[in-house]
């Protein structure tokens, strides 16, 4: 029975001191490494006073970053990951409503930091895992510690415009690994290309598992999610056997063809997320790897990653969907209609979690909190939360669950979840913009926006690319006259959709 | 070479696509744009870009994009 995530890396450091833990193409950071920096790291924040808050980790995406989490879990606070890679403006958000008191750094960010009007205090890595560890001091923190007490905080889309933190909790990512591991069978010899930036909630499974496993993570460089020859030869070198990948970092691989001149020889789990997966897509892979293991997996980041799963198990034709199966030990969905009641079978329904692996909710947000973490409706005799996920789904025949659609504007495009109300909400604050609207041609998986203003669409992107991450960015940008409106004076979206969907006909 | 600015131009109103030579380097253009470039060009040049060519040299510029569809369509 774990209750704290740092003794998967206790277990493992005894067993396997001296193995590469996180890698990429230059560096490794062994299990021991990793131990001893982020004791010390722990040891050095906690004597400055740093406990029980939010601590920024504000570097690149590399192994010792991941050494700088244990370190901020270590003494006793919970991590924040941010990246240089996330625009300006949406750090600047971050830090508003995080307002933290201490930033971690290496040499690189150091230096870019300054521009985000943190005036807080900044550690840097180098020099602080240089601190001795002060076993008497971490095994008290440890005692003080409460398995519900948060890991680390991710931020994803809100569609007001303003990120969401949310806090993740030592129980919920036991709960979550301790699950996903069983599903996906994760070992001492798994080796994972993990393709997720760490600020995001979908590199968890590879930390944590690697961790308490004693496998191997590979950083995979994010250019090469471009080039997908290169990343099946990176694949191959790295004799890399387990992903967790979005989907169209599959299908980039399997449309271009390159099965047919290289394939993964060492790859036997192979797990996809966020999206639907196109059968065809698909069945060139299942081809390509006949013996492989294929797992749709399915969870928001408010149930701290996965909660439902199917291991593929039979062929499926162009016209079918992959279901997401079903939930994963210890968590349980709950289909609820428009009235709160469980839908027949075979009927939509909102997919509802109910499980340990729910997370706190949002950082310094109570109120956008309780909109969607909500008492279950089929209880009234104690307090009991679910997490309401805005996701419509429905049972098969054969009693899988299936994602349906989504309840809102909330989008996946590219492996991401995307509020257009987000995209919105940036475009209509810039100066000379008027009104704007963004429509999701999922044929062609663009995001269309349009708007009414004296800018140029030139003008408008380069604003935009300041302002939201690149894969929230428009690909189709235009100027109108007027925006077209309903009967009822609002946005007419529908019009809009229509619009797109014409104009990529004519193409 | 038009045809090609132009889709360009359309992934990216704001970025000067006849001088630039770091659309890579750079992360000027993002995987999207890859797959979406490869689709156009088949379309409007009638030319598949096999995955041996879907490599950074080839897309760092407008110009050795362009250079690369020419190749192509002389070998067919």
């Amino acid at each position: 029975m774990y209750r704290n995530i740092l003794e998967y890396l206790e277990q493992t450091v005894r067993r396997v001191p001296d193995k590469a833990a996180y890698a990429d193409e230059r560096t490794s950071i062994t299990f021991r490494e990793v131990y001893d920096q982020s004791r010390a790291i722990g040891t050095y924040l906690y004597k400055q006073g740093i406990y029980k808050q939010p601590v920024v980790v504000f570097m690149k995406r590399q192994p010792k970053t991941i050494a700088a989490f244990f370190g901020v879990v270590y003494g006793g606070s919970f991590y924040v990951p941010i990246d240089e890679e996330m625009p300006h403006f949406r750090v600047e958000l971050i830090f508003n409503n995080l307002d933290p008191r201490a930033v971690i750094c290496d040499q690189d960010s150091l230096d870019s930091l300054a521009q985000y009007g943190y005036r807080g205090i900044v550690y840097l890595y180098d020099d602080i895992i240089k601190t001795e560890a002060d076993d008497a001091l971490l095994s008290d923190i440890r005692d003080r510690a409460i398995d519900t007490d948060p890991v680390y905080i991710v931020y994803t889309s809100g569609s007001t415009g303003i990120p969401k933190g949310i806090v993740g909790s030592h129980r919920a990512v036991i709960d979550y690994i301790e699950s996903l591991s069983e599903v996906l069978e994760f070992s001492e010899d798994t080796i994972f290309g993990s393709q997720s930036p760490l600020y995001f909630d979908a590199c968890l499974r590879e930390i944590f598992g690697t961790a308490k496993f004693g496998a191997q993570t590979y950083l995979i460089p994010r250019s090469l999610f471009m080039f997908p020859l290169k990343l099946v030869e990176f694949l191959n070198e790295y004799k890399i056997n387990t992903i967790c990948w979005v989907v169209p970092a599959l299908t980039m691989i399997s449309s271009f063809k390159v099965l047919d001149k290289v394939v993964p020889q060492y790859l036997h789990t192979i797990a996809f997320v966020s999206e639907v997966f196109p059968i065809k897509q698909f069945n060139i892979w299942r081809k390509a790897l006949p013996n492989a293991r294929f797992v749709n997996l399915y969870g928001p980041t408010e149930a701290t990653g996965i909660c439902c799963y199917y291991k593929v198990d039979r062929d499926f034709a162009e016209n079918e969907v992959l279901p997401i199966g079903r939930p994963l030990r210890n968590t349980e969905i709950i289909l609820l209609d428009e009235n709160n009641r469980i839908p027949p079978r075979g009927e939509l329904g909102e997919i509802c979690i109910r499980g340990t692996c729910l997370t706190h909710g949002y950082y310094n947000d109570m109120e956008r909190t309780r909109e969607v973490f909500v008492q279950n409706p089929l209880n009234d005799k104690y307090p009991e939360l679910i997490y309401r996920t805005g996701d419509l789904g429905r049972i098969n025949e054969r009693g899988e669950l299936i994602f349906v659609s989504r309840k809102d504007f909330q989008i996946k495009h590219m492996g991401h979840r995307i509020e257009l109300g987000e995209i919105e909400a940036n475009v209509n604050l810039i100066e000379g913009v008027h009104s704007a609207c963004c429509v999701y041609d999922r044929e062609s998986a663009m995001i269309a926006l349009y708007y009414v203003g004296e800018l140029s669409p030139g003008d408008v992107a380069a604003i935009l690319k300041q302002k939201l991450p690149r894969y929230m960015m428009p690909n189709i940008i235009e100027a109108l006259d007027r925006m077209p409106l309903t009967t009822n004076g609002k946005i007419d979206r529908a019009y809009l959709k229509e619009y797109t969907e014409n104009k990529r006909k004519r193409r | 070479m038009n045809t090609l600015l132009r889709m360009l131009k359309g992934l990216h109103p704001d970025v000067d696509f006849e001088t630039c030579e770091t659309l890579i380097d750079d992360k000027i253009l993002d995987s999207f744009d890859i797959i979406t470039l490869v689709a156009d060009i088949n379309s409007e040049f009638d030319v598949t870009i096999p995955a041996e060519e879907i490599i950074p040299e080839n897309f760092n510029s407008a110009r050795a994009l362009y250079a690369l569809i020419e190749r192509l369509s002389n070998e067919d």
